[in-house]
């Protein structure tokens, strides 16, 4: 069994029960992308694929293991980009990126990551005085990093990373995409449809979460 | 390892570029103290009397009021989140933000205190015993404090709630902190005082950052 | 034996078992503990009848501390176990817990003024120590209370009664050794075996009453989150 594979998922938040019985399978070299209304529990699934949250049943494995037996691997084989921008105001852009790179143990190739989200410019600009998209394109550059090193990790786990980009922004990432997916690298994606869908086109699978509320 | 040396780097130069934050511990801490003798009067017989106290108290509440800030920007923008699937274990990540803490409130109300206690008059005699258990007593207030900080991360009201929960596990050092100088103003032995605050440095040590690591792993959850 | 309880409808059903014989040995222990504590003990020689205040002062003590020691193994359960009902009992002792805690202040500055002269005495190092241990218990309630997903206050909650049954010895010693130094104290002592009997015996029938009374209020307070918890369940599947 190749890529990430999911059984009989159930997520429980609070008292309330958000999905049951979520089963799903990405093979090496695809996407998924996860639709949804609001609250039918993306983040929640992107969450607890991370391991950042507990699920209430179910398996998940990789490559056949089951992903709880060894934690400390999984987290080191994931790219988890979530809601907010890991950010330092009173660190520029380039320390920024830096400090992720180095703590995640990859090569600190800074520039060509800046490069491939077009913030090459702003390396030496405090962080303070980016504007929402900017801030986005470097916590994706983040993703960039790990391409361009021997040892990234090959399962991304993207909330929504297309909020608040430009169209130009969203062709920069639907291009690391594609070259994560060419290098053999799973790709989860929530989204709500929209220029990153459609960029991925024939690469993606499709998951509605709406089909799993109880 | 190195986790550790660059989250402490990077929490530093935060500090410093941010300036004002670190700051106002201590001028809290100076600005308190002067408050007691405008209470209490300014008699020359009791100020150096409760000075040793009154310092200790202060010190409480500064390093206190700093707490708040120490994980909630990690906290609220993302890289709590990204520690927690970061290679270095969240124990680690703990006691580097803790370290931090000390280095940027604990060591300057160190550099403070000696001014104060020249605004209380305290003896020449009272001074190295003051520093010295300050420099054991201040890094338990961080390491005590972590935990309270971690705990109250997305609650409500977070600030107050940390000082209620905070400042009664702050008693001992409090206690055997002021001891010191007391004892060292009445020309008392305080080797075995200051081996008591050590003592529960290391206790602290041993425990903290673990309850702290739990304490963020729920908040992130 | 544990998961035995796990169930939370096995828990209520056992409890609404449990609960009219609980209560009725309540009220027994309590009719005859007190009627023990005013009548059928002397006063005392030196203190008179305000020495009768210890009936109430040393079994709430005793339930005080016994019940912050209850909410740190349910906490201990609650997270290594992930046992749902442990986080309910803690959640619903430490109020009880706290009102112990006041009875203690209360009564031991009501014993104090006739003792001590003082409504408050600082040299008393357990007086002080069960102050303290209010403030623990106030943190509790306060920080399980604070969350607007109450599993994550429950969580907290569980890893702050572990820190604060760990600090207890330490704050306890701390306050002692500071008592010791300021004042010698001259505490209500009740050391050991030589107590006589007409004063242990109603005392201990007291304390059996507390712990009674404890153990009646804390199944009614768990059955009552319980309840409270499964219509909060319904109401939001209901919205689904």
């Amino acid at each position: 069994m190749q890529g990430l594979t999911v059984k009989e998922l159930d997520c429980v938040r609070g008292d309330r029960l958000v999905f049951a019985g979520v089963a799903l399978a990405v093979n090496p070299g695809r996407a998924l992308l996860l639709s949804g209304a609001n609250g039918s529990g993306k983040s929640s699934l992107l969450r607890i694929l991370a391991g950042l949250l507990p699920q209430a049943a179910g398996t998940l494995t990789w490559e056949g293991e089951d992903i709880a037996d060894d934690a400390e691997a999984h987290r080191r084989r994931i790219a988890y980009i979530g809601h907010a921008d890991p950010v330092k105001p009173g660190l520029t852009v380039c320390e920024n990126l830096e400090f992720w790179a180095r703590l995640y143990g990859l090569e600190p190739e800074i520039e060509p990551a800046l490069y491939q989200f077009g913030i090459e410019a702003l390396a030496d600009l405090p962080a303070r005085y980016l504007s929402a998209g900017q801030r986005r394109r470097l916590t994706l550059a983040r993703l960039a990093v790990g391409q361009n090193s021997p040892y990234g990790p090959p399962l991304w786990l993207l909330d929504e990373p297309a909020t608040g980009l430009d169209p130009s922004a969203v062709a920069m990432l639907a291009n690391s995409i594609l070259a994560h997916l060419a290098n053999e690298g799973v790709a989860i994606i929530a989204s709500h449809g929209g220029l990153l869908d459609e960029a991925l086109g024939g690469h993606a699978d499709r998951l509605d979460l709406q089909d799993a509320a109880p | 390892m190195i986790g550790l040396l660059l989250l402490i780097r990077r929490d530093l130069k935060l500090a410093f570029r941010g300036g004002t934050d670190a700051a106002m511990a201590v001028v809290f801490f100076i600005l308190a103290a002067t408050l007691f003798p405008f209470g209490v009067g300014p008699d020359p017989e009791i100020l150096p009397r409760i000075g040793g106290g009154v310092i200790w108290v202060v010190a409480l509440l500064a390093a206190m009021l700093s707490l708040e800030r120490m994980f909630s920007a990690d906290y609220e923008d993302g890289s709590l989140e990204q520690f927690v699937l970061s290679p270095l274990p969240m124990v680690m990540v703990a006691l580097a933000k803790i370290i931090a803490h000390w280095l940027t409130t604990g060591v300057l109300l160190l550099v403070a205190a000696p001014v104060l206690a020249v605004f209380y008059n305290l003896p020449a005699a009272a001074f190295v015993p003051l520093i010295v258990s300050m420099l054991l007593g201040t890094p338990t207030l961080s390491l005590i404090g972590a935990i309270g900080a971690a705990l109250t991360l997305g609650a409500r009201r977070s600030g107050v709630l940390i000082s209620l929960l905070v400042l009664p596990l702050y008693i001992p050092v409090l206690i055997f902190g002021a001891l010191v100088v007391d004892s060292a103003l009445a020309g008392r032995e305080y080797g075995a005082l200051l081996m008591v605050l050590g003592g529960f440095l290391l206790l602290a040590l041993a425990a903290a950052p673990w309850a702290t690591a739990a304490a963020l792993r729920q908040a992130i959850e | 034996m544990l998961h035995r309880f796990a169930n939370p409808n096995r828990f209520s059903r056992l409890a609404a078992a449990v609960l009219p014989w609980v209560t009725g040995a309540t009220i027994i222990l309590f009719v005859v503990g007190i009627y023990f504590a005013l009548f059928a003990s002397p006063a005392d020689y030196q203190q008179g009848e305000t020495v009768r205040i210890m009936y109430v002062h040393v079994p709430a003590a005793w339930v005080a501390m016994a019940c912050y020691t209850f909410i740190a193994v349910m906490s201990a359960v609650s997270l290594i176990w992930k046992h749902p009902l442990a986080d309910i009992a803690a959640r619903s002792a430490a109020p009880l817990g706290a009102g112990f805690t006041i009875i203690v202040l209360a009564t031991g500055s009501l014993w104090g003024r006739p003792t001590w002269g003082t409504w408050w005495e600082w040299g008393d190092a357990r007086l002080t120590s069960v102050l303290v241990l209010l403030f623990l218990y106030l943190g509790h309630i306060a920080l399980t209370h604070a969350f607007d997903n109450p599993a994550r206050g429950a969580k907290a909650a569980a890893v702050l009664a572990l820190v604060g049954f760990v600090n207890i010895p330490i704050i306890k010693f701390s306050v002692e050794w500071w008592a010791t130094l300021h004042q010698p104290a001259s505490v209500i002592r009740l050391d050991g075996p030589t107590i006589h009997s007409s004063i242990l015996i109603p005392l201990l029938i007291m304390g059996l009453a507390f712990t009674f009374y404890f153990v009646t209020m804390l199944l009614v307070r768990m059955r009552a989150e319980l309840a409270a918890r499964k219509a909060r369940a319904l109401r939001l599947n209901a919205a689904e």
